[in-house]
């Protein structure tokens, strides 16, 4: 068992090194393996080349592992704190209530007549977003406690993304042109629009995030049998509760402020990982999710670029079919 | 071991159980009787701390249960609830484990003695054959074994469990009951557990308690069969309750 969980983490690893290689050299102008290896090493090799490797492919697959990671885990700390195996942070409105804050602030800032500087406005973004998210995982979890019923709980996360949408089209209809225009843009979503100040935000943001998840992996193990059993276990439930929202705010709600929002990694990745490794235990399924979580997004930054897509076309296609496997596999949750 | 001092409890205006004064024995299997609502659930929920009381104290050992820490009720009450614990890829060994999450560190590091306890938890309740098997894949009685397995994991003087009989088939049932009445002998545990199953309460347990609301009656089987108390709760227009032969008929 061991030594199989030990193979999987390693094989996970390689694949996730190779598709970062592939990630470096794949793009508008394609990039030889040696060249991508010069530029990074400081090598002999063409200006112009080595400014794309190092300013933007370098850039983009460090923020897809970070975002891959982060979304990965916000999904399986959902899914875990409540008890659904379709939670997760675009599904239940998280993102939305992210993207609402997000509109607010580029929309209405303007509006406002507010000046900002580069490092301000991405403070600006990201705090709109955690208050967001924040907002939303906390009306989901109060409503959670009350009503047990998964179905309720996404009926809800969707409505709660389509009340932001209606919100977030009458704040477009009030905009000018130019913050409707940006407002757009980071609907569409790309891990590439994330600047190098962005990237000193966004880092200790998601690390925060994570080394949170890590500290409540026992809380998260106890949490796997159900609340009662928990506390009877020793666990005092609001603080975990309380760290578990913190986390997901911060890894959900900061990639979806520089990278627009991302769908069904969230979900979908976590599923994945437990199908690999064949595991309920987090002390497997969070280093799990983070590395597959990682490997997709890099995966689906690679084909996005091939195929010049947004990137969330890409992790939709490919997280959609996960998830109707989840939802045919727990015909018998309702 | 759990001692009631006048403890009221209910929910809103309403009294479940009023001033109610008795202990429940360590060394003993107790069954906890009553129809639907009368508070069954909300008496052993108060007794591990999930639930409110409205007045008096509930002693575990000698001690309140408002003295202990959520850490230290960990280690002196387990509890088995209603609820299906039916998780894919959650092997029954893992399960059983996280009954020793009281004992261990920040991240659940199991040492070799807690491998031991796990694995001798799963041989009491005779499962230790179905270590690697996965929740999702076994049978209700399984299922309530292995979570019994959990509790005894965690190595606590007292037990409660809240109709633990609930979906098991005839065999099952008698086994479970008899698995509980050696453990409270043999390990002088003091083991609680509430059944609608009267006559398996009758047959195989040292005491019973018995909610007639406002009022719950802790007798000694036998006494509780000549109380008369049996009779006034389950007697209905269409069925009746004979202690001499400790069975129940249709008029």
């Amino acid at each position: 068992m061991q030594k199989h969980r030990f193979i999987l983490f390693t094989l996970l690893a390689i694949l996730l090194v190779a598709l970062f290689a592939i990630d470096m050299m794949v793009g508008a102008v394609g990039i030889s393996a040696s060249e991508v290896w010069a530029a990074i090493t400081g090598g002999e090799c063409d200006p112009i080349k080595a400014k794309i490797i190092i300013d933007v492919r370098l850039m983009k697959a460090m923020v897809a592992i970070l975002a891959g990671a982060a979304l990965a885990v916000s999904g399986l700390q959902m899914q875990t704190l409540f008890r659904n195996p379709l939670a997760g942070p675009y599904v239940l409105g998280v993102s939305s209530g992210a993207s609402l804050g997000v509109a607010i602030f580029i929309l209405g800032a303007p509006l406002l007549g507010v000046a900002s500087s580069p490092m301000l406005s991405s403070l600006g973004v990201a705090g709109a977003a955690w208050i967001g998210s924040a907002a939303v995982l906390a009306l989901v979890a109060a409503v959670s406690r009350r009503i047990k019923d998964i179905m309720v709980i996404l009926i809800l996360g969707m409505m709660i993304g389509s009340a932001v949408s209606a919100i977030v089209q009458i704040l477009q209809y009030m905009s000018n042109e130019e913050a409707l225009k940006s407002f757009v843009v980071w609907t569409m979503g790309s891990l590439g629009d994330v600047t190098t100040t962005q990237l000193w935000l966004v880092a200790p943001a998601v690390i925060a995030g994570l080394t949170i998840a890590v500290a409540v992996i026992k809380p998260m193990n106890l949490m796997l049998l159900g609340e009662s059993y928990a506390r009877t276990m020793g666990l005092n439930i609001r603080r975990t509760r309380s760290l578990i929202l913190l986390s997901t705010t911060l890894l959900a709600g900061t990639v979806t402020a520089f990278c627009g929002p991302v769908g069904f990694i969230g979900l979908a990745i976590p599923h994945l990982s437990r199908i690999i490794f064949q595991d309920a235990d987090h002390r497997t399924l969070l280093p799990a999710s983070m590395l597959t979580g990682a490997v997709a997004l890099l995966l689906c930054d690679i084909v996005s670029k091939l195929l010049t897509l947004p990137v969330n076309t890409v992790t939709a296609l490919l997280g959609i079919p996960i998830v109707v496997w989840v939802v045919i596999r727990n015909k018998n949750i309702v | 071991m759990i001692r009631f001092k006048d403890l009221t409890l209910g929910y809103g205006s309403r009294t479940l159980i009023e001033s109610l004064t008795a202990e429940v024995k360590r060394g003993e299997l107790t069954a906890l009787v009553g129809r639907n609502g009368t508070g069954k659930s909300t008496l052993l929920r108060a007794i591990v701390g999930l639930g409110e009381r409205q007045k008096g104290d509930i002693l575990l050992g000698d001690k309140s249960i408002d003295s202990l820490s959520t850490a230290e009720l960990a280690t002196t009450v387990a509890f088995v609830t209603t609820d299906k614990v039916r998780i894919a890829n959650l092997r029954c060994r893992d399960v059983v484990a996280l009954g020793r999450a009281p004992y261990t560190n920040w991240i659940g590091r199991m040492q070799s003695g807690d491998e031991q306890i796990v694995m001798h938890s799963l041989e009491i309740v005779g499962m230790e054959s179905y270590a690697d098997k996965t929740m999702d894949r076994m049978s209700d009685g399984e299922c309530q074994r292995i979570m019994i397995a959990r509790a005894l994991a965690q190595q606590t003087p007292i037990i409660l469990l809240d109709e633990p009989t609930a979906f098991l088939d005839m065999p099952n049932r008698y086994e479970l009951c008899t698995l509980l009445r050696r453990l409270a002998h043999q390990e002088q545990k003091c083991i609680l557990f509430s059944t609608h199953e009267l006559d398996i309460a009758l047959a195989l347990c040292d005491s019973i308690a018995l909610i007639a609301p406002p009022q719950l009656h802790l007798l000694p089987t036998a006494e509780m069969v000549s109380s008369g108390h049996i009779e006034r709760l389950f007697t209905s227009g269409i069925v009746n309750f004979d202690p001499a032969t400790r069975s129940v008929s249709i008029k």
